[in-house]
């Protein structure tokens, strides 16, 4: 199987409020449409570490290649672009623009990204929206919708452009089991269907047991992989 | 250009979901520009007045003969190691006329930077009403260069120019000056020259300068008239009054005939001092207000930003998470500062239109002074134009300081909560 995502030996500190190593010498390959959990005790660096992977935070030691790109060492913009085009996140709080309709939420990163006229890009909107069963709630404002539906939305949007991997911090965090269960249900169909990527960050045992492929940190070491 | 579109539309959308915000802001913008547009018109039309009046009794370039004590005395010759004092030093006989001056007159036609050149000579004069005698002056010119150069037919009451020249007697009168002496066109006026002359003249036209310190006293004759009065010779020329093709020139060309002449030759600037001192203090006025109200209502967009930025870190961080870099997250801020820098200056320039419309209706009586039924307002385009690039930069100066910080916001530390 390709890797899509090397990560070798990534150090990170913390500075605040007195220097602490958060990730030890953190290596792992990730292969290509598997869905891997990232698990561990608060404190262990779990979220950290997906920060790291997620491109938005640069200050660490080591070495990081997406699909055979190189991370480390790209400016702010050049790593932008790249988030946009290849990962796409979903948070614990959901996490949507408030002031935009659904329909907004899930057009702006794919207008953003340019591959496609604004016709396509609703198009693909409605797509997503409906395999998520949301459509219904397409014109509503973002903060008129109920938790669950909020987080399928998110979801949605972290689809749009048809990234290479999709990052979860604690996505079902927030969620009664149904939607937790939709939501697992959905990264679980687009890894087997779409060969897309899934690192979730989860403290749920029992949902990072159903997944292909756990990491395991322990005081910011990788005790399972 | 995609790019663009996008960030305006986010942009918009922040703007129109807290509308009240945006409204107070841009007219805080508005007022800024319109109080702006309101003052530099008021400001700057009374300016323009005032030059416009001084301009219509102002040559650009007076040359005549300034009669000065001489201070050197006869003793001073001789005794040229001593101390000498003179009690009492009276100025010579001197005539008041300039020497050769249809020459200088002649000289001064060549130079291509000079309009016109119009020679004259004036005497003060009595005018007799009865028993009362009414002091003035008589003006001695040739009518028609006189016209050239203060549009003389434009300010006549009654009467023509021509109606001057075809007679050898005749007078156009200030209208302040005919109605104290209660004479109209057609009449008959004496008048005594301080030599003690006594002439007979007819009014044959009236005109009004709109300052009663020209239409009070002053009377319009033909030179040859005023020369005979005077009991002069037809060389005799108190005054030469130049118009120039650029009005900034006088000075310099006034430094330069004086010199040339070796009579005292004084531009317009040095006649109407005062009134360009009280130009340019009104000038200082007006920009440190309008700057003041802008700088306020820069600081309304500062505050009203900042606190934006601050409520939408969320929405910076999931842009951010998205795939928009810092330049772009600073554009949208930067962009809605600019919308409303925009509006605001567009509403300022209508209000502010509309204000100087009101001001330049407000009824305004000077009395006898000076010609005036309303405030002077200008409404030149140059001003709005200043307008919208003030305010379009201001705004953009406090609505930039905060879009940066909102570009540096760390998306990191508010997703992880």
């Amino acid at each position: 199987m390709p890797s899509v995502l090397e990560a070798k030996n990534i150090n990170k500190y913390f500075y605040e409020p007195t220097k602490f190593q958060v990730l030890k010498n953190v290596t792992f390959t990730i292969e290509r449409g598997s869905f891997i959990s990232i698990v561990g005790k608060s404190g262990s660096g779990k979220s950290t570490l997906m920060y790291l992977l997620s491109t938005m935070d640069t200050d660490y030691e080591g070495t990081m290649t997406v699909n055979g790109q190189q991370l480390t060492g790209k400016s702010q913009r050049e790593l932008a672009q790249f988030r946009n085009e290849h990962i796409g996140f979903v948070f614990q709080f959901h996490f949507l623009l408030p002031e935009f309709s659904v329909l907004q939420n899930l057009m702006l990163p794919a207008q953003k990204l340019g591959r496609w006229s604004d016709e396509e890009v609703e198009q693909r909107a409605f797509q997503h929206l409906k395999t998520l069963g949301v459509e219904d709630q397409a014109n509503k404002l973002a903060n008129k919708l109920s938790g669950g539906q909020q987080q399928r939305v998110a979801i949605a949007r972290a689809l749009m452009n048809d990234p290479l991997i999709v990052m979860g911090d604690e996505p079902t965090g927030n969620l009664d089991s149904v939607n937790s269960e939709i939501v697992f249900e959905t990264f679980h169909r687009i890894s087997r269907e779409q060969r897309q990527t899934i690192i979730m960050v989860t403290h749920d045992e029992d949902l990072a047991a159903r997944t292909d492929r756990i990491i395991e940190l322990k005081d910011g070491e990788v005790i399972q992989s | 250009m995609r790019d663009f579109a996008l960030i305006f539309q986010i942009a918009r959308t922040h703007l129109t979901s807290r509308i009240k915000q945006t409204i107070v802001a841009t007219l805080g913008v508005t007022f800024g520009i319109s109080l702006f547009i309101g003052m530099v018109g008021l400001m700057t039309g009374l300016n323009d007045f005032t030059e416009e009046l001084a301009m219509t009794s102002t040559p650009h370039v007076h040359i005549y003969n300034d009669i000065a004590i001489d201070r050197q005395t006869i003793l001073d010759t001789y005794n040229l190691d001593g101390f000498n004092v003179v009690h009492h030093q009276k100025p010579k006989g001197e005539k008041q006329n300039l020497k050769d001056a249809f020459e200088i007159v002649r000289v001064i036609q060549q130079d291509e930077r000079v309009l016109s050149v119009a020679p004259s000579v004036a005497t003060q004069v009595f005018y007799n009403y009865g028993p009362v005698q009414l002091n003035g002056s008589v003006l001695g010119v040739d009518i028609l260069e006189e016209d050239r150069m203060f549009d003389l037919r434009d300010k006549l009451s009654s009467g023509t120019l021509e109606d001057l020249l075809n007679t050898n007697d005749g007078l156009i009168m200030g209208v302040g000056l005919a109605r104290k002496l209660n004479v109209q066109t057609g009449d008959r006026v004496t008048i005594t020259t301080p030599q003690g002359y006594t002439m007979k003249l007819r009014v044959v036209g009236t005109f009004q300068m709109g300052m009663g310190a020209i239409d009070d006293v002053r009377s319009y004759a033909d030179i040859t008239t005023v020369q005979k009065i005077m009991q002069k010779d037809n060389q005799y020329i108190t005054d030469i009054n130049v118009k120039l093709k650029d009005q900034a020139q006088a000075e310099g060309l006034a430094t330069v005939y004086e010199r040339l002449f070796g009579y005292r030759a004084m531009g317009w600037e040095e006649a109407n001092a005062t009134l360009i001192i009280g130009n340019i203090f009104r000038n200082i006025l007006t920009y440190t207000v309008s700057i003041t109200l802008l700088t306020v209502a820069g600081f309304g967009i500062y505050n009203i930003l900042n606190m934006t930025i601050y409520n939408k870190m969320k929405d910076i961080a999931i842009l951010k998470a998205m795939g928009f870099s810092a330049q772009d997250v600073t554009r949208i801020f930067l962009t809605q500062s600019i919308i409303i820098g925009l509006l605001g200056s567009l509403g300022g320039l209508i209000l502010g239109y509309l204000l100087a419309y009101g001001i330049s209706k407000v009824p305004f009586d000077a009395g006898d002074v000076v010609n005036l039924t309303s405030l002077p307002v200008n409404f030149s385009a140059t001003y709005y134009i200043i307008g919208i690039i003030f305010g379009l930069l201001t705004t953009s100066l406090a609505g930039y300081l905060p879009a940066r910080k909102a570009g540096k916001v760390d998306p990191i530390e508010i997703l992880r909560g």
